[in-house]
């Protein structure tokens, strides 16, 4: 693999992970529990989206074989992702979706504090943006797991459920692979596994504080970076893709 | 040949398409204009990743200078060093409290943007204090929505960031 293949395959999957996340979050849209959560969603959706467009952006750009980030985003089979699976999961009720995502809104400030040090300018611009918006969506999150868990019986049993349906995509956050590896020594990604302890002890403290608890000897799924998916993922994609795929010449 | 303090003027011209009392000069969207004859390339920074506004920015750039006689308008996009609340002038600051937005309140060096205590935020039509956060987020990215407890007006307040 070389260095430039190493950094479109890492920029494509730091996109991908933007992409399957914010157009979930969309889903909501009209659909949100009141008018201010449907608003809220829907920002943090658009603020999601586009990170994934300037990634996109940049693995086109990185690639140099006239694809661009319509053709990325829109003209890839779901094998063709490498996006964590737990970012496909499908939203369920309310508090699926806030514990989705806070574990990755924690995960994430993490990674883009960390890649906004990267000795890629694009990379680390693209971060330090982000860093910033990351901020502002993990407080929402975080209030409502809170929230959930403290709230009624109805909705700490709901909290929990999903804690317990989730948990088990935590794994993939920290696994690595070749091109990370190539480009950790360029100084371009980052060692993910450094802050795994330092996520975890977060994750945790968020949910003591909510009254939850983990879930015990949890087998953690994987598959995501070689794109083997959960069944979701396909019928996410057929619903984002299905206007250019029918519509090739569409401008928009 | 035109200075930047020129061409920067016309730009002055384009109002924001979500917040119109103030230019996307003002706004610091725009970080500099490279002129070189006729030819110019314009460098901007997104407020918030998403923002669905930029496009619509890029095409008005396009459209004055070309007015202003350019031929080729090259516009590049720049998310380094991020746009901040803290780019906004007084000026801009009494535009937007006036055309009934709350301007940002702190600075963001202070960082109680990270850790969520706010100072209070003055209501825009009565400037009473007495207001209350109603939803961190509004009705775009770079907005929340709150109401005053005296007026009992519901208004925007510019996010902090």
């Amino acid at each position: 693999m070389t260095k430039q293949e190493a950094l479109f395959n890492y920029t494509l999957r730091l996109a991908d992970n933007s992409l399957i996340l914010a157009q979930r979050l969309c889903e909501w849209t009209s659909k949100g529990p009141f008018l201010e959560e449907d608003l809220a969603l829907t920002n943090i959706s658009l603020d999601i989206f586009g990170r994934a467009k300037s990634l996109l952006e940049y693995a086109a750009r990185v690639e140099g074989k006239g694809r661009t980030e319509d053709t990325l985003a829109f003209f890839r089979n779901d094998r063709q992702f490498t996006n964590n699976l737990i970012c496909e999961q499908e939203n369920g009720d309310y508090a699926k979706t806030m514990v989705r995502q806070a574990m990755i809104d924690c995960f994430d400030l993490m990674l883009y504090t960390e890649l906004s040090k990267s000795k890629d300018e694009t990379i680390a611009g693209i971060a330090a943006k982000s860093i910033k918006e990351i901020t502002y969506h993990k407080r929402h999150s975080f209030s409502w797991v809170d929230r959930f868990g403290n709230g009624t019986e109805e909705s700490k049993t709901r909290a929990q459920n999903a804690l317990n349906e989730l948990w088990r995509f935590s794994g993939e956050f920290f696994e690595t692979d070749e091109a990370e590896q190539l480009l950790l020594k360029e100084g371009i990604s980052v060692d993910v596994k450094a802050f795994k302890e330092k996520w975890e002890k977060e994750m945790v403290a968020l949910f003591e504080k909510a009254g939850l608890t983990l879930p015990e000897n949890t087998f953690m799924q994987t598959g995501g970076r070689k794109g083997i998916h959960t069944e979701h993922l396909a019928y996410l994609l057929a619903e984002m893709q299905a206007l250019p795929r029918m519509y090739p010449d569409a401008k928009w | 040949m035109l200075s930047k303090e020129e061409i920067l003027s016309f730009l002055e011209e384009i109002p924001d398409p979500e917040i119109p009392v103030i230019s996307i000069v003002e706004l610091g969207v725009v970080r500099d204009v490279l002129p070189s004859g006729k030819n110019i390339e314009v460098i901007i920074t997104p407020t918030y990743s998403g923002c669905p506004a930029m496009k619509q920015m890029e095409d008005d750039v396009r459209k004055k200078l070309k007015e202003k006689g350019f031929e080729e308008i090259k516009i590049t996009t720049t998310y380094s060093p991020p746009w901040t609340t803290d780019w906004l002038s007084e000026e801009a600051k009494l535009k937007l409290q006036k055309y009934g937005i709350a301007p940002p309140e702190e600075s963001t060096t202070d960082k109680s943007f990270l850790t969520g205590k706010h100072k209070a935020i003055t209501c825009p039509r009565c400037k009473s204090k007495n207001t209350v956060m109603i939803s961190q987020f509004g009705s775009t990215a770079c907005k929340a929505l709150y109401q005053c407890k005296d007026c009992l007006e519901a208004f925007d307040y510019f996010k902090c960031i």
